[in-house]
Order: C-alpha cells, then sequence, then structure tokens
C-alpha cells in the first residue's frame, strides 16, 4: 500500500462505493451509537415529519466516510474532521465515499471529502486534517 | 429563544471506550479494521492498544445541560467538527461534558431558523482535553411551533 505522505496536492484516495443502504444498516447503527430518533428505523415517524421514508444517521455516513483513512491510521490521525449534512440518505441509496489532498503543510495534509450519491449529488462533504507522525 | 442557553453548561460524565462498544460501533459503519478491533494487531501497531474510530464519541454520554430543552423529534444536525489532540484509546476513561456555545436565529427563504452551536469535551484522568466536538443543531419553524406551545 502507498504512504498516504507520497501523495502530492490533487491526488485522491482510492474512492469506496458502498451497498444500497438498507433498514438493518441503521438499526446497527441506532443500537452501536444509541441514537435511536426514530426518523432513522421507524417509517410513520418520517412520514409525520414529510418525508417519504426513514433517512440515514447523518453520523451513519460521516462514519462511513472516515473509513478511507483507516488503513493509514499508524502513519498519522484524523486532526480535524468537518462535516456539512447537506443532504438527506434514503433506503436504497448507493453512496460513493470520496477524499482529494487539497494542501499538503509539513505534517499537516488537508483533504477534500464528500459521500455522493447515485445522482451524483454530495450528501455529506467537508475537509479531513490528517497528521502524519514523524 | 435560546440566547440565554449559551455558557450553559452539563457536568462531568465518566465514560469508558469500551472494547465491545468499539467493535460494534466499528462494525455499524462498515470499518471492522484490526486496529480498532484486534487485541493483537494494536498491542503490535504504533500505539501499542486499539483506538476508536473517529466519530466513536457518538457513543459518548455528556451529560445534561438542566435547563435546555431540546425536542428529541425534528431537529436538523446541519454541522459537525471533531478536533483531536491523539486517537482515543479503547479501555481507556474519558470525562465528557457539554456546553451552549452560541445560539443565532435567521430569517431566509426557507422562513425562520434558529442554530444551536453545542460544543463537547472529552478529557483524560488528568484534565488534559483529547478531543473537541462541534455540533450545529438547526430548528427549524415547524419544531418551534411545538415548542412554543
Amino acid at each position: 500500500m502507498k504512504q498516504l505522505a507520497e501523495l502530492r496536492s490533487g491526488d485522491v484516495l482510492d474512492e469506496k462505493t458502498l451497498e444500497p443502504v438498507t433498514r438493518l444498516d441503521l438499526i446497527k447503527y441506532a443500537g452501536a451509537s444509541g441514537d435511536y430518533n426514530p426518523i432513522h428505523t421507524i417509517d410513520e415517524e418520517a412520514k409525520k415529519l414529510g418525508l417519504p421514508g426513514i433517512i440515514a444517521h447523518g453520523m451513519w455516513t460521516m462514519g462511513n466516510l472516515a473509513k478511507l483513512f483507516t488503513p493509514y491510521l499508524e502513519e498519522g490521525f484524523i486532526q480535524d474532521y468537518t462535516i456539512r449534512f447537506s443532504g438527506m440518505v434514503f433506503l436504497g441509496d448507493v453512496l460513493t465515499l470520496q477524499a482529494k489532498l487539497q494542501e499538503k503543510d509539513g505534517e499537516k495534509m488537508d483533504f477534500h471529502v464528500a459521500a455522493v450519491n447515485q445522482s451524483g449529488t454530495e450528501v455529506i462533504k467537508g475537509n479531513v486534517v490528517f497528521q502524519t507522525y514523524t | 429563544m435560546f440566547k440565554e442557553m449559551i455558557g450553559k453548561r452539563s457536568e462531568k460524565v465518566k465514560n469508558i471506550v469500551e472494547r465491545g462498544m468499539v467493535k460494534k460501533f466499528a462494525e455499524a459503519i462498515g470499518d471492522p479494521h484490526p486496529i480498532f478491533i484486534d487485541e493483537v494487531y494494536g498491542k503490535q501497531s504504533r500505539y501499542g492498544k486499539n483506538i476508536a474510530p473517529p466519530t466513536f464519541p457518538r457513543v459518548f454520554e455528556y451529560g445534561e445541560i438542566e435547563e435546555l430543552q431540546l425536542p428529541n423529534k425534528g431537529l436538523i444536525h446541519g454541522e459537525q467538527i471533531y478536533h483531536y489532540k491523539r486517537p482515543l484509546f479503547v479501555g481507556e476513561t474519558i470525562y465528557c461534558y457539554t456546553e451552549v456555545a452560541d445560539y443565532y436565529e435567521k430569517t431566509g427563504k426557507n422562513g425562520w431558523m434558529g442554530f444551536i452551536i453545542l460544543k463537547l469535551y472529552g478529557e483524560d484522568a488528568e484534565g488534559e482535553n483529547i478531543f473537541t466536538e462541534e455540533q450545529v443543531v438547526i430548528i427549524t419553524e415547524t419544531v418551534r411551533k411545538e415548542l412554543v406551545r
């Protein structure tokens, strides 16, 4: 595997495309995180709020997106992780995780990160500052 | 409507980065990497132990800000920011608390919206900060109507 430190500005990490989102994915995340807001698991509750159906926890998507960096966690760590939740994720959606190195300043690597759905819409986007160990 | 909440904070709550919870969490975000869950792998890593995924603090309890009454439904999580001094280690104890950092309102093309900025903190037993979190929580017109009713 390539070292993260070898990347140059404009380089991207290998994209990951997830399996279509299932109800069980969200039930598991609810259990693991303790976030039982019913809008993520129970259709009737989502519909009461005017949604067509349940939506994924934004934090589920944010958690998934971070795994692009997991293979490099002995080379450094995620110092800053900033996300704006810009779109909703519904059951059956297919998300692709992306990271692009924007700037490198010594041991700090600043990535633009996003999860994009099957229509090409960024559902979450933001930045990861990865601090490499010297 | 939450302006007077700015600066209010919760009592610190003791949390443990439990091995079983880290495993469940890593699996739930589809990231069961051995650096998080395999004890032997962790021992041989540069950390000498397993670490937790960066969004793991979602699991922690931060205590209640008594005066802050938020509905448990209908709020929008707009933004989330983590800042770490170092990764979290499996097995360690973290003391967490939260405070209302800011509150403001805007009226735009989507009508009235309130923005609560919550800051969350995680410290080790010596009181050294390990991570900080910022959450932007959006209150919509619909939710506000429920609150004042």
